[in-house]
């Protein structure tokens, strides 16, 4: 039995995803036997919802798209991990949130035009959110912590 | 054959952020072609007015993670430029081994994550069999070194700390040298085997390109001039002259006409321009290559990339072992008024312009900031178009692989293409 993994990606850089792929140089071999990656769209493109155990999310919130994904995502995992401070806080992808009023009006057209949110948010406005590894990008050395946790949590290694 | 054909994929992958593309066919007519990428605005173009001019370079690396070193650089030789700062021979020495790192960690994940699946027909490097296994040990070998070299040059691969505006804060010790050294020896013999790889592909789609890249006299991406196929040598300040935004209303970027026409900017585009200049000891090894080029098949640019990471091999080695750093204060900065500073460099993808005006108290009134998919997407929405009639006696989902391979030839890079808004659309 092996951890049923989904890899998700929103309004960011996508540097936890960066970092998280350099985690496999030393790792991947390892991980092969206890992580089956069911949806990573960065690395590979027949992939499925279904069944996941848990699904880390890397990025803020930016339009209704997103917020529907998000959602998804939430009602097809057992737990869903905040990745990285665009995850956890929003920032710096909500940066237009605090834009002065002249500003929000020279970009209005763009939000409206790809049917964005008013304010850009982190994951725990829209959704229930397990936990979180924060950093920008992510700390790698928590998100080792944690992923090892996650292992024993679901009886995938010995606790 | 299909005659009438919709195809509309969601989500391209094995590429940096998100794009999608839809195509309709009629009476075996191309009708339609968007490639809409489809990453959400950040706004950085509005986000860095009014922030003190020191804050910029580690802000902009935020526009995108695997290319952050690319941004972090070329934001600092803006800055650099405004404030006519001359960084020590020292400092451009260490940007260029910290770009080369990027440079092999990002080509690396390209060429054997997002490629190589397509050449040996899996969906994923994760359903290479036994036969294969080998070069997935490679793959994390090559890009390890990558991320490993920027670590000990720049503190991290990915929004590194230690690259300042005019000098290094840390310097990488003898210890950490003498190991990276062993590793990037080591990693240089599984880049041969790469580039075989891309060099026996049969995968072809050649048309008549103007491809451009900036050419500096040792390959390293960061100085020179702007060079372009039809002939033109273009100061890096004047780039910006050259370039045309265009509107593309479905897409979340812009493109760029350079002179009211098409053109390209990344590996191919460089090694087609300047492939006399590489390291020579990469030369010597890779006669039979670089005889490819130039080249107008853009399946070469994956080609160039692996030569490409050969080159930052054998240069990294070369600068590392004749190094011997010092500790070199920071420069002192004296503010003469307003300032206008452009940083121009070749990013994993292409040609990178940054431009920061600043005030008289030190803060940015305006930036502009060009990217190289963006450059690109003109090209790439374009080949697809012209791609389709040839293809349309293949199976609908051989044309859906066929469509995502061209765009993957490109590396293209959304999570950067689409963070900045300079026109209103009409």
């Amino acid at each position: 039995m092996r951890l049923n993994v989904g890899w998700f990606s929103f309004t960011c850089c996508e540097d936890s995803t960066i970092v998280f792929i350099e985690l496999m140089n030393e790792k991947y071999f390892e991980w092969k036997k206890l992580i089956n990656f069911k949806y990573f769209r960065t690395l590979k493109s027949n992939n499925s919802l279904n069944d996941l155990d848990i699904a880390f999310v890397e990025g803020a919130i930016s339009n209704k798209k997103e917020e529907e994904s998000l959602k998804n995502i939430r009602v097809n995992c057992k737990k869903l991990v905040a990745i990285g401070s665009c995850a956890c806080t929003g920032s710096p992808a909500n940066q237009r949130n605090f834009f002065d009023q002249v500003t929000k009006n020279e970009i209005q057209f763009i939000l409206d035009r790809f049917d964005n949110r008013e304010l850009v948010s982190p994951l725990s406005d829209l959704v229930k959110v397990d936990d979180y590894i924060s950093g920008c990008p992510m700390d790698e050395k928590l998100f080792l912590t944690k992923l090892n946790q996650y292992l024993k949590e679901f009886e995938i290694v010995n606790a | 054959m299909h005659d009438n054909i919709d195809i509309n994929i969601e989500q391209l992958s094995k590429t940096e952020g998100h794009a999608d593309l839809q195509v309709k066919v009629r009476n075996g007519k191309v009708e339609d072609v968007k490639l809409k990428i489809s990453e959400n605005k950040r706004f950085y173009t509005q986000a860095v007015r009014r922030r003190h001019y020191s804050s910029i370079p580690q802000f902009v690396s935020r526009i995108c993670g695997t290319c952050s070193i690319a941004h972090l650089t070329c934001s600092i030789k803006a800055v650099e430029k405004c404030f006519r700062i001359q960084p020590s021979e020292q400092t451009q020495l260490l940007r260029k081994l910290s770009v080369y790192g990027m440079m092999i960690r990002d080509h690396a994940l390209h060429l054997y994550f997002f490629c190589l699946p397509d050449i040996f027909v899996k969906d994923s490097i994760f359903d290479f069999d036994e036969s294969k296994e080998y070069l997935v040990k490679q793959a994390f070998v090559v890009k390890g070194v990558g991320n490993n070299l920027s670590k000990v040059i720049a503190g991290r691969a990915v929004h590194p700390p230690f690259q300042k505006i005019g000098y290094f804060s840390h310097i990488p010790s003898p210890e950490s040298i003498n190991e990276i050294l062993n590793q990037l020896k080591t990693a240089r013999e599984y880049v041969f085997e790469l580039i075989e790889i891309f060099y026996k592909s049969d995968f072809n789609f050649t048309r008549e390109t103007n491809f451009i890249s900036l050419v500096s006299d040792d390959y390293s991406f960061l100085e020179g001039s702007i060079l372009t196929s039809t002939g033109l040598n273009v100061n890096e300040e004047d780039f910006w002259n050259y370039l045309e935004r265009i509107i593309i209303p479905y897409s979340q970027a812009t493109g760029f006409r350079f002179s009211a026409k098409e053109y390209m900017v990344g590996a191919l585009a460089r090694m087609n321009l300047s492939n006399n200049k590489l390291c020579s000891v990469s030369k010597k090894n890779l006669s039979k290559y670089l005889r490819i080029f130039p080249s107008n098949n853009i399946y070469h640019n994956n080609l160039a990339q692996a030569i490409e990471i050969l080159h930052c091999i054998d240069h990294s080695i070369q600068l590392l072992e004749e190094s011997d750093f010092k500790s070199e204060p920071p420069p002192k900065i004296t503010l003469k008024g307003e300032g206008r500073g452009v940083g121009v460099i070749e990013a994993p993808r292409g040609t990178l312009y940054h431009h920061l005006d600043i005030d008289k108290d030190s803060k940015v009134t305006y930036a502009n900031f060009v990217i190289p998919t963006a450059q690109n997407q003109i090209k790439m929405e374009n080949d697809i178009r012209l791609l389709l009639p040839r293809i349309l006696n293949k199976t609908k989902h051989e044309i859906h692989h066929e469509l995502e391979k061209v765009i993957r030839a490109y590396d293209p890079c959304m999570s950067c293409a689409s963070h900045f808004l300079k026109l209103k659309w009409i």
